[in-house]
């Protein structure tokens, strides 16, 4: 039997991301659950990624777990030639659970082929990255109550941001969410997601700059706008100073409304939005912790 | 008037009829016919009416499943096969695009994981005419004019 393993957003039912929410809920509520004592779990970071790393590893350490692995491939028998398969193999006999990082797209499927256990994606190339998507779902039920009806801005890079994509994709499970894109015309939301929110009967708009319409908003959901995304380093020129959010543009937001952003921010949220009340990405960071514990119970069947 | 077969007619086996004249090596490929230890004849660049020119395979004592004929709906996607016995014809098919593609084609993605080690490619078919296909692995889309086979 292949173990269950988290590699895709859509590989979780909507049932599944309700159990998440709530797991994670009882974590944050009783953070010390000692479920994972007397396993292991090896974190397999093939590339480096500092935040994701210590978010799972303080999720397994509360959680009473001992860690195997390493932070980047140079440390392991990768940088000797191993190939991947042979990794997950080996890796798979000592740990119960597999958590990996790698640069290369589909790297994380194939691991859940071979792997005798459970692996979580957390991050495979440009490709998916789903603990992420449910650690800004928890944010957001967390701060406006429910998964359904969420007015959602998604600002910036619309094009290759593998967030946005996988957090679109997550709330088409939930009831009438309405969707509001802001990007500059070189990295608008692709096609193929607004094809099949029009199928769906699903409203979004779009636009290139921001404006009062924001004031519409539930989540303000902030991407950062990569030079190197652009060909013409002009076109970067003209659009890097407009999809800078600041705290004057705040005045007339809903009460409820929160300002996430997946991190590390450079420079497309002003420091002058960080005390402002409605800024809720260091506190969306913290909720990753309470949801990767609630992904390791859910997979390993401790709750 | 007197007709010729340009391939010479088989006694039992199979016929591929309507192949695009630049897929035939492709088939050949795909069906591996090379290997085949079968009597294997074929024509290229023969007159059609249908499609200007046509390319024709015939194989001595061999007869395919439709899952193994279908691959080559992604070069041939209007081939036709007729199972002949006795050099009659007694059945003919249409080859279809099937739901799943495993191995033949590379995935387009540099950075998929099937073009870095030995991993067979395996896609779902979201489109047929033209090809679109996902990657299992990378979730990226392969198009019809992207297509790389092995």
């Amino acid at each position: 039997m292949i173990a269950k393993s988290l590699i895709s957003i859509t590989d979780f039912t909507k049932d599944e991301y309700l159990k998440i929410m709530s797991l994670a809920e009882d974590f944050e509520a009783n953070p010390n659950q000692k479920l994972l004592q007397g396993k292991v779990i090896a974190t397999l970071f093939f590339e480096p990624s500092t935040r994701t790393r210590l978010s799972f590893e303080t999720a397994i350490n509360r959680l009473g777990g001992k860690i195997i692995g390493f932070s980047d491939s140079s440390s392991s028998s990768v940088s000797k030639g191993e190939t991947l398969h042979d990794t997950i193999k080996m890796v798979s006999n000592y740990a119960d659970m597999i958590i990996m990082r790698h640069p290369l797209e589909g790297s994380a499927r194939y691991a859940s082929e071979v792997s005798s256990v459970p692996v979580i994606n957390a991050g495979d190339g440009a490709n998916q990255h789903p603990s992420q998507t449910l650690l800004d779902m928890y944010s957001i039920i967390k701060t406006q109550g429910s998964l359904d009806n969420v007015n959602l801005f998604m600002v910036g890079d619309l094009k290759y941001g593998r967030t946005v994509h996988s957090l679109l994709m997550a709330m088409l499970q939930f009831k009438d969410p309405i969707f509001n894109f802001i990007a500059p015309p070189e990295l608008a939301m692709p096609n193929e997601y607004k094809i099949l929110l029009t199928s769906k009967g699903i409203r979004y708009f779009e636009h290139t700059e921001f404006t009062d319409i924001i004031n519409a908003a539930d989540i303000i959901y902030m991407t950062r706008v990569q030079k190197e995304r652009f060909i013409d380093p002009v076109e970067y020129e003209k659009v890097k100073n407009i999809y800078i959010l600041r705290n004057s543009m705040l005045k007339n937001t809903k009460e409820n409304m929160r300002i996430l952003h997946p991190l590390p921010r450079i420079n497309e949220i002003h420091t002058d939005v960080d005390s402002n009340p409605k800024a809720y990405y260091f506190t969306q960071a913290k909720n990753g912790v309470y949801t990767r514990m609630a992904i390791i119970a859910h997979l390993l069947n401790l709750k | 008037m007197e007709k010729h077969l340009k391939v010479s007619a088989i006694k039992d086996g199979t016929v591929i009829d309507h192949i695009p004249t630049k897929a035939l090596f492709k088939v050949i490929k795909i069906l591996k016919l090379e290997e085949c230890s079968q009597m294997v004849t074929f024509g290229n660049n023969l007159d059609s009416q249908a499609m200007g020119t046509k390319a024709i395979i015939k194989i001595a004592n061999r007869f395919f499943a439709d899952e193994e004929v279908n691959k080559i709906a992604l070069v041939a996607p209007h081939a036709k096969l007729n199972t002949i016995r006795d050099y009659e014809v007694i059945e003919k098919r249409v080859v279809e695009t099937p739901t799943e593609i495993r191995g033949i084609v590379r995935c387009f993605n540099p950075s998929c994981i099937t073009n870095s080690e030995n991993i067979p490619t395996r896609f779902e078919v979201l489109n047929d005419k033209p090809i679109a296909m996902k990657c299992f692995y990378c979730e990226k889309i392969t198009n019809e004019n992207e297509m790389v086979f092995f």
